[in-house]
């Protein structure tokens, strides 16, 4: 299948090649094709003709003018309810916008639906929303795949070219290894780039909005777009936003790639280690030096988020309490069975599992043994960073352990499902700018990707250094 | 075995979450076997090691001490489940 990009898409547009209408309606025509693949969680057509009529009427210059966006449902938006995968705000219509959702529609795009991740973003498989399992769009129809998780719902909306890009929040790589499994590109930029107001909090200190698009030069285009100091978020940064597309260059002459060797580990299949010394290759073809570097902290990755990102998770989901916004229970005797039956029948089952878990790591007595220790070796991990990017300039490494698994499959064992992380936990933990791109098929002819990471800020030479290998592998 | 019935009962509590017994028993499972698994940060030396809680690299900016009124109370209350004359209702805390 052949996808028009936003770059194309926009030119057409300008050119009046085609029509803002005309465009939209072949999105919603394949949306309503592709209802099976349970993608969004809300899409109404007519709240779709209707922005179309909107834009119509509309005589300014927009830079993402008549665009067809999908954006995950953990952003708030006034159009559309808002629900984070969740029973407990399944009747919640935000009455503000968040900072991303409200650059994307200054800029003119058209807002699709809103797609169906894990719940909170608690997942890796989009399979414990309340709105039940997104299909992966290259399942083959014996076998339903899993699309990744968390930002299942907008890696395949993308895939299912049901949008021109979509939005995604990435916690613990909840961007960057659904883009893996659906074959699309999917950034995840530096802590601080992108404000987090107006998103679902799952773990602060972590959490953060990015993109995902069919090719880099369309998430260069709409990462651009998302991007910016915003004084309601006490963690956004005040630094400028370059413009990645028109600085885009794959000349990546005289740089350093490191190549941890902490991240060859072992079960992962021989067709990931393929992919990632395929594209070693191509990066020393185009006179990039190959550093070995060590990162001697990343097994500790998992566990550290593992405390750090529930506890967080504890506190900042303490909010949906039955009062003010979203589910009640109706067996309500007293304020506090009021408190305990919303939550116990409101959350399901992971985020329970999160929440508990959370509530120990912070327990008096237990605080200095695990949020303590685990804040505490997530210095060390951010450190393994620092000193690498000393000796070079980017590093690159698989995106997941595995290509897209079955639906349903690891669904048992908590531990096992966490390992899905395994490649992008590190960088979370340190903050850093990652991207996944595609690059090479496994067996089955399922997508791999290949993660690129950058330096704080740095997300100008992660695209350049996508871009470049995307074109090598054209 | 670190969380046994009373310890998962005590964090169901501080979590305001009630829980049945069959799922009591799972998130011990659940739990105990997370909390073994994460037992392995004791390997690395934290000492001297200054605990990271913002990885923000660059400073915090001031905002301008203005006031501002944003959202009406009528906005507020739009999506609550039991509301009285402008006011969260919830069930008679007071005998």
């Amino acid at each position: 299948m052949s996808k028009s990009s936003l770059k194309q898409t926009l030119k057409d547009l300008n050119t009046k090649k085609i029509s803002i209408r005309e465009l939209n309606q072949d999105y919603l025509k394949r949306i309503k094709e592709n209802e099976n693949l349970n993608v969004f969680i809300h899409f109404s057509e007519d709240n779709v003709l209707k922005q179309i009529d909107n834009l119509e009427n509309d005589n300014s210059t927009k830079k993402l003018k008549g665009i067809p966006i999908a954006i995950k449902d953990l952003f708030c938006t006034k159009s559309m309810p808002t629900t984070a995968a969740s029973k407990i705000l399944e009747n919640f219509n935000p009455t503000y916008e968040s900072f991303v959702t409200q650059k994307l529609l200054d800029e003119g795009s058209i807002f699709v639906g809103k797609t169906n991740l894990d719940e909170f973003a608690m997942g890796s498989a989009t399979n414990t929303s309340f709105f039940g399992n997104t299909i992966n769009p290259l399942s083959k129809e014996y076998e339903p795949l899993a699309p990744g998780g968390s930002s299942g719902g907008s890696a395949a909306a993308v895939a299912a070219d049901l949008c021109l890009g979509a939005t995604g929040t990435d916690t613990g790589g909840s961007i960057r290894q659904p883009a893996s499994f659906c074959g699309v590109v999917g950034i995840k930029p530096t802590y601080g780039l992108c404000s987090r107001w107006g998103i679902a909090a799952f773990a602060s200190s972590l959490d953060q909005a990015g993109i995902f698009s069919h090719n880099v030069e369309d998430a260069s285009i709409l990462l651009q777009s998302i991007a910016g100091f915003d004084q309601r978020d006490s963690t956004s940064a005040k630094v400028d936003v370059p413009n990645y597309f028109e600085n885009l260059d794959d000349d990546l002459n005289g740089k350093t790639v490191g190549i941890p060797k902490e991240y060859s580990i072992d079960g992962i299949p021989m067709e990931i280690s393929q992919i990632w010394e395929d594209a070693i290759k191509v990066l020393e073809k185009k006179g990039v030096k190959i550093k070995n570097i060590s990162l001697p902290h990343t097994k500790y990755a998992l566990p550290t988020y593992y405390i750090i990102a529930p506890a967080e998770a504890s506190s900042n989901l303490a909010r949906y309490d039955g009062v003010k916004y979203g589910f009640r229970s109706d067996e309500i005797d007293s304020l506090d069975e009021m408190y305990e039956n919303t939550r116990a029948q409101g959350f399901g089952k992971e985020v329970k599992r999160r929440i508990l878990i959370g509530t120990y790591v912070l327990s008096a007595g237990y605080y200095d043994a695990y949020y303590l220790k685990a804040q505490k070796v997530r210095k060390l991990i951010a450190d393994d960073f620092n000193r690498a990017f000393k000796e070079c300039d980017f590093i690159v490494t698989p995106t997941a352990p595995s290509a897209a698994f079955p639906l349903n499959e690891k669904q048992n064992d908590p531990i096992k499902m966490y390992l899905n992380d395994v490649f992008t936990v590190p960088a979370s933990l340190a903050g850093l700018p990652g991207i996944s791109i595609p690059f090479g098929k496994d067996k089955n002819n399922l997508p791999l990707g290949i993660q690129i990471l950058g330096k704080h800020f740095d997300e100008q030479l992660v695209f350049n250094v996508a871009v470049s290998l995307e074109r090598s592998y054209e | 075995m670190k969380i046994d019935k009373n310890t998962i009962n005590k964090i169901a509590r501080l979590s305001r979450i009630k829980l049945d017994d069959k799922e009591s028993e799972d998130y011990i499972k659940d739990l105990n076997s997370i909390l073994d698994w994460v037992e392995q940060l004791n390997e690395v030396n934290t000492e001297n090691v200054e605990p990271l809680s913002n990885i923000s690299s660059s400073i915090l900016p001031k905002r301008e001490d203005v006031s501002n009124d944003t959202n009406s109370s009528e906005e507020i209350l739009e999506n609550a489940p039991d509301k009285l004359e402008g006011f969260f209702a919830v069930p008679k805390v007071v005998e």
